[in-house]
């Protein structure tokens, strides 16, 4: 297993959910986490909204400075660097979306490409610009290309929040696994909704990661 | 029709073009510069044209001209954006044309912030720019409801010949939620646009779009018959939604997102037994008067709920006239208020706790 736990993929594939996630599994694991929010694009909906949830489970949270405030610069902490130093820690990275959230984990191309890296695309084919096998590749080029990694991992993260069906899943997890079959990346797994775990896990013979809920709308009574 | 997981900016940009826009003006501003970015993919692709203009100003002008040529035109900002283009806005009424404008209302004034915020509520409904004149104002409160006000904001734009604003905020331009477009939209019968400036084909006189008058008579006499127009929308065109109003004690009022916040709100008290209702404005203006109006000979108050220190509060408080108390609570700055925060107003309304 790698140290370096990097998260990717499009806008609004479920990076920040599957790297909460992540997270709480290497934990529970007995490993001492660190989280990093590295994401620089999107000022709403982030792991900075769980840090609470997170510190609590004694997991430690490195956020861009300025995330959740009125401040709207990508100003990404000094402290990040011990990620790099120290090595007894596992590092989970939840990167911004697209290409242009890729950008910022090309600024620590120097330190990742040191050591043996997990790069994990997560993908949604319920997301219009990961639809298909094609455009999930033309998505991967591009954050390859900014971030100067490669990835080597695929995760099929399909979902259409409240309306998944266990049949979406299995379609999604379909189209992203040809697409690792054509890249030769390995699929790492399907992340599915605690609620539908088990039901389907009768349905694949792929590892199957049971997502748990810790970012709530608003008007989601906590 | 296929469900998409879509972001609230991502599908309002979608259902404009599928709804026909054509011409898109942006200038990038959080929390909306979505709009722009998923524009200037898609429509180059459509045979559209996407354009960052230099300024919010220049794109509201850009607006204006493709609106003068008869072509669904469409521009999208957040408050300080909005405000800039507000002097634009009012040449396109003045001139009786159709356009879309999107707020994805942010903390203000001034610069503000970046967060949720319906503090721009008196801009939208009331004074926007200077002159007489109205928008038609949507509300959507869901993705979904991103996509179908959309497409019926063009639509009312171009049946009335005026600009129609789509309003929200950070939160709905930001989350994501599923949704489907229609596989073949069947719009409003519209009128043709023979006062397009789009050339005579020397069949006809020029067209002229203006919005100076020499003759104060004449000024007048357009804008009486504009207002006959919205005396007719205020009829024909008001947008609501209700929820066990029948029995209410506590009537709450809130549109967009934290109409969401005043149901789970609602809920929570309704398993305590308090009789609580809502009412969503879906059109800030017209502004559904009559339905609060009514509910007010039943109901013994009335409770706004809005991310601004009280601006629709003052329509509800009109439209009640006196048949009942009007409360208010509210967060401002971009603080979003809680269900919980809610409910302690309604508690305390009720009367505490049954």
């Amino acid at each position: 297993m790698s140290r370096l736990n990097i998260f990717v993929g499009h806008y609004g594939s479920g990076k920040t959910e599957v790297s909460l996630n992540y997270a709480m599994e290497l934990k529970k694991q007995g490993k001492d986490v660190i989280i990093v929010d590295l994401d620089i694009v999107n000022a709403f909906y982030r792991t900075k909204d769980a840090e609470k949830i997170l510190n609590e489970a004694g997991i430690e949270v490195i956020t861009p400075q300025y995330a959740n405030t009125n401040v709207d610069i990508p100003a990404l902490p000094a402290d990040i660097f011990k990620i790099f130093t120290d090595k007894s820690k596992t590092i989970v990275i939840d990167v911004g979306g697209d290409d242009d959230g890729a950008v910022a984990l090309g600024r620590f191309f120097g330190y990742i490409s040191q050591e043996d890296y997990k790069l994990n695309l997560v993908v949604n084919t319920k997301r219009p610009l990961t639809d298909t096998k094609e455009n999930i590749i033309l998505m991967l080029r591009d954050i390859e290309s900014c971030s100067r990694l490669k990835v080597n991992g695929i995760i099929n993260n399909s979902n259409l929040s409240y309306d998944t069906t266990t049949a979406l899943i299995s379609e999604g997890e379909k189209t992203v696994k040809a697409a690792a079959d054509e890249l030769g990346v390995e699929f790492v797994f399907t992340a599915v909704k605690e609620e539908l775990y088990d039901e389907y896990l009768k349905l694949t013979d792929a590892k199957v990661f049971p997502l748990k809920k810790y970012l709530k709308m608003p008007w989601q009574i906590q | 029709m296929e469900k998409l997981l879509m972001k609230g900016n991502e599908a309002i940009a979608e259902a404009a073009i599928r709804a026909g826009c054509l011409r898109f003006y942006g200038y990038p501003i959080t929390p909306q510069t979505e709009v722009s970015a998923y524009m200037s993919k898609k429509m180059p692709k459509v045979g559209g044209l996407f354009m960052q203009a230099e300024s919010e100003i220049a794109a509201i002008n850009m607006v204006y001209g493709s609106a003068a040529a008869g072509v669904r035109a469409m521009t999208s900002s957040s408050s300080p954006g909005i405000s800039l283009k507000a002097e634009g806005i009012s040449y396109i009424a003045g001139a009786d044309l159709p356009c879309v404008v999107l707020n994805i209302v942010r903390g203000g004034p001034g610069l503000g912030g970046i967060q949720p915020a319906q503090s721009d509520y008196f801009q939208a409904t009331k004074g926007l720019a200077h002159g007489d004149f109205q928008l038609v104002v949507l509300a959507p409160s869901s993705i979904q409801e991103c996509v179908d006000l959309t497409y019926e904001a063009f639509d009312i734009a171009d049946q009335y010949r005026m600009p129609v604003m789509l309003i929200g905020d950070g939160m709905l331009g930001q989350m994501m939620e599923p949704v489907t477009f229609p596989e073949e939209y069947k719009g409003r019968d519209l009128p043709e646009k023979t006062w397009a400036t789009n050339g005579t084909q020397m069949k006809r006189k020029h067209n002229v779009v203006n919005s100076l008058y020499i003759e104060p008579n004449e000024l007048e006499k357009l804008v009486v018959e504009r207002y006959k127009k919205y005396d007719y929308i205020k009829e024909t065109e008001v947008k609501y939604e209700t929820e066990n109003i029948k029995d209410a004690d506590v009537v709450l009022v809130a549109y967009g997102t934290i109409a969401r916040i005043a149901k789970s709100a609602m809920q929570k008290a309704r398993n305590e037994g308090i009789k609580v209702g809502l009412i969503r404005p879906i059109t800030l203006w017209p502004f559904p008067e009559k339905i609060i109006s009514e509910t007010a000979k039943k109901a013994k108050s009335f409770l706004a709920v809005e991310m601004s220190m009280g601006q629709m509060v003052e329509d509800v408080r009109l439209a009640v006239n006196g048949q009942a108390d009007v409360h208010f609570y509210g967060r401002t700055g971009g603080v979003i208020p809680t269900p919980d925060e809610v409910y302690n107003k309604i508690i305390e309304i009720a009367g505490g706790a049954k």
